[in-house]
C-alpha cells in the first residue's frame, strides 16, 4: 500500500500554514538563478564510445548533457547560481543560506561556508548544507517557505553527478545549479501555496557513504510502482488543500525518476498536456538534488502572473510544492540581466571528446608527466587571512590615490601609500583582455593554458587563467566574465584550492 | 650625485664551461670547468681571492646558501654570498663581486653562476612556488606563456599581423642558430631554416620550439680586481666594467592599466641608467655588439626597441633586414644567444660577459668581430610585467 497513512509526513503543520499563508505576510520567491556548465557532451559520443560493448545504448544517443570542466564542482556551480540569483539585490541582506547536494565536494566541512564566502555574505549569515537525497533541494525550497525568519533566504541547490562509464546514468545524468531568494513580504515574483510530502523506503537509486556511482533498479519498476502511484496522489492531495484544481495547473515539472516520467505523472494527476515543462532531459541531463529547482526557474521563467506551478521531485516518495506567480519574472529585476536557466542553455560550447569527459570526471588517469607532479599543498593559515580575497575576489582601493587593485597588500601599487586600502570587489566589474597566450607547456587538465593579463574597467588588473573559450577564441579587448572555479586539485591531501578565472562572453548558440 | 662604476673594476680572467645536456657531470664539475679557465686566464692562485659571490637560480640543482660553491671550489675562510634574482642571477653575482673591489672591501673578488637543469627530468623550468599568497591567485603558467603575451600586446599597438610578426621572431632564432653553430662552447650548433622554425610545434601561441631557449647545463665566471691591481698583475687592454645597472617590477605593469603589453618598462629602466652610468649617448651607433635575454624570440624582438637599438614599432622590420645579423649593423647573439649558446640560469649574466670579454680581446675565433669597442648583456628574469632586468656594459680600458 502507498501513500500510508502510516509512511505519509505531511511537512508543514497545518496550524503554520494557517498563520504563514492566510496572514497578511504571504512568502514566495524573490529572485532566481541558474548555471549550467558551458560544456554539452553530445550523447551520441558516449553511446559510440560504447558501441563495441554496449550496442543498445545507441537509442539513448540523442541530445547532449551537461559536463563540469575539471575545475567545476557543487561548490563552484553553486556561487554562479547564486551570484545570478542575486544580481541587481546586492543590497538586501540574506539571514540564511541553504546548499542543497548529493555531490557536495566535502563531507566534513561546510560547503555552504564556501559559497557563502564567495558571494561576499557577511559572517553572520547561517550557512548549512543539506543532502541524503535528491529530493534535498525541492526540500529546502520547502523548508525555507515554513521559516519565520525576517529576512530573506537564499537557497541553492547543486549537482554534480557521477556515473560509471558505460552505464545509463553516463547518459543521462548532467550537472548544473538553480537558486532561490526565498523571504516574506514584497516583492514577490510566486506566492508560497503549500506543499506535501511523502516519505516511504522505495528505493529506486542509492549511493553508499563514501562510493562514486549510484546503483539503481529497473526504470520500469520505478515508474510504474514508485512514481505513477505515489507521485499523483500527492499532487490531488496538495491541490485540494490549496483548493485548486488539476486543471488550474499551468506548469507542471517533475524531478527524479526515468526520463518522460513527468508527462505520464501530469496525465495521472489530471494535468493539460502541454502545460508539463521539458524535463531537461535533451539538454541538461538529470541534475539530481538540482533538477527540481532549475525546472522551478524554468517554470518561473515562462509563467504568467496567476499561474500555478506545481513541482514534484520524486525520491523516496514524493516532495511536492505549488506556487502562484504573482508579478512577472521581470518585474522585480528591473534591467539588470540575468541568465536564468533559458541563458544558460543558450551558453554553450559544443563536446564530443568522450575520452575529455573522461578525464574531466577522474575516470582515466592520463599521463600528463612530470610537470603535473607539484605539489598543491594549501597553507590554510595563508587562505584564512585573506579569505575575502581569494575567495571573494575582493582587491583594495586606495583611500590616498583611488588606485583598484589585486592583491590588496600593504603598500598601493600606484602611489606606495601603506595600509591606505579599503576593500573592493571585484568579481562583478567589466573587464577585458589585456595580453594572453594559450600556453600548450604547462600541466593544466584542460589544455591549452589559457592565461593572460585581465583588465577591469575600474583600473585593476592582474593576470588571470581564461576559462571556457569558445571556438571564437580571444582576442586583446575581448569582453570578460569573472567565474568562480578550482584553482588547483591538491591530489595529496584533497583540499582543492579555489579562486576566480575569467571567461569570455560568448555568442548564444556559439558551439 | 653617484659617480657610478665606469672603469672602476677591470676584468682579469673568464671562464665558461662547455654548455649543453651535461649528463655526464654535476654543478660541482661545471663550476670547477669555468673556474679554472678564469683562474688561468687570471694567472693568480685560488688563495689570492678575497670575496665571493655565487649566483644560483633553482635550490633544486645545486641546493641552498653558498656552501655549495664554497665546498666545490674548496674557498677556505673567505666571505661567500649565494645570491638569486630569477634570470639575472648571474649578474647579480657580478654586481656583487664588482661593487666589492670597487668600495676596496676586498682587491680581488669572484663572480661565477652556475645551473644543473637537466636533473629535473623534462624539458623547461621547474615550477616552484610563487609564495603562500600568490599560490592562492596567480596562475602557474610556463616561462613562454609568460613572454608569449608580448606577442599580443605588441600586434594590437602596432597593428603588425599575425604573420608578419611569426615570420620576424622566426628571424631571430634563424640568426642565432646560424651564429651557434660557429661556436664551440654552445649547446645547439645546427643551422635550421625558416621553414622548419615557423612549422614547429607551438608552445605558447605564438612560439613554437624555435622560438624557445635551450634549457642547458653550465657555469661561467669572472675574476676582477682594480684596473690599478690588473695593471700591476701584468695585464694590458684591460677590460673594464662600465655600466651595471639593475631594475625590478613594483607591480605597476600587471596591477595597473598603463603598461600595453608591447614593452618591458624594467628594460628601460635599467638602459637609461646604464646609458648614463656609461656615457652612452645614442645607443644604435656606439654599442659593438649586444647580448640580450633571448629566452624566447619575441622577447628578443622586444628587446631591441626598449634597448633604444630599433625605433618603437620598428624592430620587426630591422630584424627581418638584418641589422642584427652577424654581419649586421649591430650584431646580437653572436656566441648564439640562450637560444643556441644556453640558458643554465645562474650563468647567463656571466655567460654573455664573457663573449664580449673575448671579442673585445679578439679571441673570439670564428665568430670574432671587427673592431668592438662596447659590448651590452641583458637579463630578463621573472615575466615581461613583473621580474628583473639587468644590464652590464664592458669595453677597454680609456676607449
Amino acid at each position: 500500500m502507498l501513500a500510508d497513512e502510516t509512511f505519509c509526513v505531511v511537512a508543514c503543520d497545518p496550524e503554520f500554514e494557517e498563520n504563514s499563508v492566510a496572514n497578511d505576510t504571504p512568502i514566495g520567491i524573490k529572485s532566481f538563478g541558474a548555471y549550467v556548465p558551458r560544456r554539452r557532451l553530445q550523447r551520441a559520443a558516449i553511446a559510440a564510445a560504447h558501441q563495441w560493448a554496449f550496442p543498445a545504448l545507441k537509442a539513448l544517443g540523442k541530445g547532449e548533457r551537461s559536463m563540469c570542466s575539471w575545475d567545476e564542482d557543487v561548490v563552484t556551480m553553486a556561487v554562479e547560481a547564486a551570484r545570478d540569483c542575486l544580481k541587481g539585490r546586492e543590497a538586501d541582506p540574506i539571514a540564511e543560506l541553504t546548499l542543497a547536494s548529493t555531490t557536495a565536494p566535502y563531507a566534513d566541512l561546510n560547503n555552504a561556508v564556501l559559497v557563502a564566502a564567495a558571494l561576499r555574505l557577511p559572517a553572520a549569515t547561517s550557512a548549512a548544507d543539506a543532502g541524503g537525497s535528491t529530493r534535498a533541494g525541492l526540500t529546502a525550497v520547502i523548508r525555507a517557505c515554513h521559516t519565520s525568519c525576517a529576512a530573506d533566504c537564499l537557497l541553492i541547490a547543486s549537482e554534480k553527478r557521477s556515473a560509471r562509464p558505460g552505464s545509463v546514468q553516463e547518459l543521462q545524468y548532467g550537472c548544473g545549479a538553480g537558486a532561490l531568494v526565498v523571504g516574506h513580504g514584497e516583492g514577490l515574483i510566486a506566492t508560497y501555496l503549500g506543499a506535501e510530502t511523502v516519505s516511504v523506503p522505495f528505493i529506486s537509486t542509492f549511493r553508499a557513504a563514501g562510493e562514486d556511482f549510484d546503483y539503481g533498479w529497473e526504470e520500469r519498476w520505478i515508474r510504474d510502482e514508485g512514481a505513477a502511484k505515489i507521485v499523483p496522489t500527492a499532487v490531488k492531495r496538495l491541490l485540494e488543500r490549496v483548493q485548486r484544481g488539476a486543471a488550474d495547473v499551468a506548469l507542471f515539472g517533475v524531478a527524479g525518476g526515468p526520463p518522460g516520467v513527468g508527462t505520464l505523472l501530469g496525465k495521472l494527476a489530471g494535468v493539460v498536456a502541454d502545460r508539463v515543462l521539458p524535463d531537461l532531459q535533451g539538454s541538461v541531463g538529470d541534475t539530481g538534488a538540482a533538477h527540481s529547482v532549475l525546472l522551478l526557474v524554468a517554470a518561473l521563467e515562462r509563467a504568467k502572473p496567476g499561474d500555478l506551478i506545481v513541482i514534484v521531485s520524486f525520491a523516496q516518495g514524493c516532495e511536492v510544492v505549488a506556487f502562484e506567480m504573482s508579478a512577472p519574472a521581470t518585474s522585480h529585476r528591473g534591467a539588470t540581466r540575468h541568465r536564468g536557466l533559458a541563458g544558460s542553455l543558450a551558453e554553450r560550447i559544443e563536446e564530443s571528446a568522450y575520452l575529455k569527459f573522461l578525464s574531466f570526471e577522474g575516470h582515466v588517469a592520463l599521463d600528463w608527466g612530470m610537470r603535473a607532479e607539484t605539489d598543491s599543498k594549501t597553507a590554510l593559515t595563508q587562505l584564512y587571512r585573506s579569505s575575502d580575497q581569494i575567495l571573494g575576489f575582493v582587491g583594495g582601493q586606495c583611500r590616498q590615490c583611488e588606485a583598484v587593485q589585486f592583491p590588496r597588500m600593504p603598500a598601493c601599487v600606484k602611489c606606495g601609500a601603506i595600509d591606505s586600502q579599503r576593500p573592493f570587489a571585484l568579481a562583478d566589474q567589466p573587464a577585458a583582455v589585456a595580453t594572453y597566450t594559450a600556453d600548450w607547456l604547462m600541466y593544466t587538465p584542460a589544455p591549452p593554458l589559457y592565461v593572460g593579463l585581465v583588465q577591469f574597467a575600474v583600473g585593476a588588473r592582474l593576470l588571470m587563467e581564461i576559462v571556457d573559450v569558445g571556438l571564437q577564441g580571444i582576442e586583446v579587448g575581448t569582453p570578460l566574465n569573472m567565474v568562480f572555479r578550482i584553482k588547483e586539485r591538491d591530489r595529496a591531501r584533497h583540499f582543492d584550492r579555489y579562486f576566480w578565472k575569467a571567461s569570455p562572453l560568448l555568442t548564444p548558440g556559439e558551439t | 650625485m653617484a659617480s657610478g662604476i665606469k672603469d672602476k673594476v677591470a676584468i682579469i680572467g673568464m671562464g665558461c664551461s662547455q654548455f649543453g645536456e651535461r649528463w655526464d657531470v654535476g654543478a660541482e664539475q661545471l663550476l670547477n670547468e669555468a673556474f679554472a679557465e678564469a683562474i688561468a686566464d687570471a694567472g693568480i692562485g685560488r688563495a689570492q681571492i678575497g670575496a665571493a659571490w655565487y649566483g644560483s637560480a633553482m635550490e633544486k640543482s645545486v641546493g641552498n646558501s653558498a656552501i655549495p660553491l664554497s665546498t666545490a671550489l674548496r674557498l677556505e675562510g673567505i666571505p661567500v654570498t649565494r645570491v638569486e634574482n630569477m634570470c639575472a642571477t648571474g649578474t647579480e653575482a657580478l654586481r656583487g663581486a664588482v661593487y666589492a673591489v670597487a668600495c676596496g672591501a676586498v682587491d680581488i673578488a669572484l663572480a661565477i653562476g652556475a645551473e644543473k637543469l637537466k636533473d629535473t627530468g623534462y624539458g623547461g623550468l621547474p615550477s616552484i612556488s610563487k609564495g603562500t599568497l600568490n599560490d592562492l591567485w596567480m596562475p602557474y603558467c610556463s616561462a613562454p606563456a609568460g613572454f608569449a603575451q608580448l606577442a599580443a600586446g605588441y600586434r594590437a599597438k602596432y597593428g603588425v599581423s599575425k604573420e608578419d610578426l611569426k615570420r620576424a621572431i622566426g628571424r631571430v632564432s634563424w640568426k642565432s642558430h646560424q651564429n651557434g653553430a660557429k661556436n664551440p662552447k654552445a649547446h645547439l650548433r645546427k643551422p635550421v631554416d625558416m621553414e622548419t622554425i615557423l612549422k614547429a610545434p607551438i608552445i605558447a601561441e605564438p612560439l613554437g620550439v624555435f622560438d624557445c631557449c635551450g634549457v642547458s647545463d653550465g657555469a661561467a665566471c669572472a675574476i676582477v680586481t682594480t684596473p690599478e691591481l690588473a695593471r700591476a698583475l701584468g695585464k694590458q687592454e684591460l677590460v673594464t666594467v662600465k655600466a651595471l645597472q639593475l631594475s625590478t617590477s613594483s607591480g605597476r605593469e600587471w596591477g595597473l592599466s598603463d603598461w600595453d603589453g608591447s614593452y618591458v618598462q624594467n628594460t628601460r629602466n635599467a638602459a637609461r641608467a646604464a646609458y648614463r652610468e656609461a656615457g652612452i649617448k645614442d645607443p644604435r651607433r656606439e654599442l659593438s655588439a649586444l647580448e640580450v635575454h633571448d629566452c624566447f624570440s619575441i622577447t628578443e624582438l622586444v628587446t631591441m626597441e626598449d634597448l633604444g637599438v630599433s625605433q618603437d614599432g620598428r624592430a620587426w622590420q630591422d630584424v627581418l633586414d638584418g641589422v642584427f645579423d652577424a654581419d649586421g649593423k649591430i650584431p646580437c647573439q653572436i656566441d648564439g644567444g640562450l637560444k643556441c649558446f644556453g640558458h643554465p640560469i645562474g650563468a647567463s649574466g656571466l655567460r654573455m660577459v664573457y663573449e664580449h670579454y673575448l671579442q673585445l680581446q679578439g679571441r673570439a675565433g670564428a665568430r670574432q668581430l671587427a673592431d668592438p669597442q662596447l659590448g651590452l648583456s641583458h637579463n630578463l628574469g621573472g615575466v615581461p610585467y613583473n621580474g628583473v632586468c639587468a644590464i652590464s656594459i664592458v669595453g677597454v680600458e680609456g676607449r
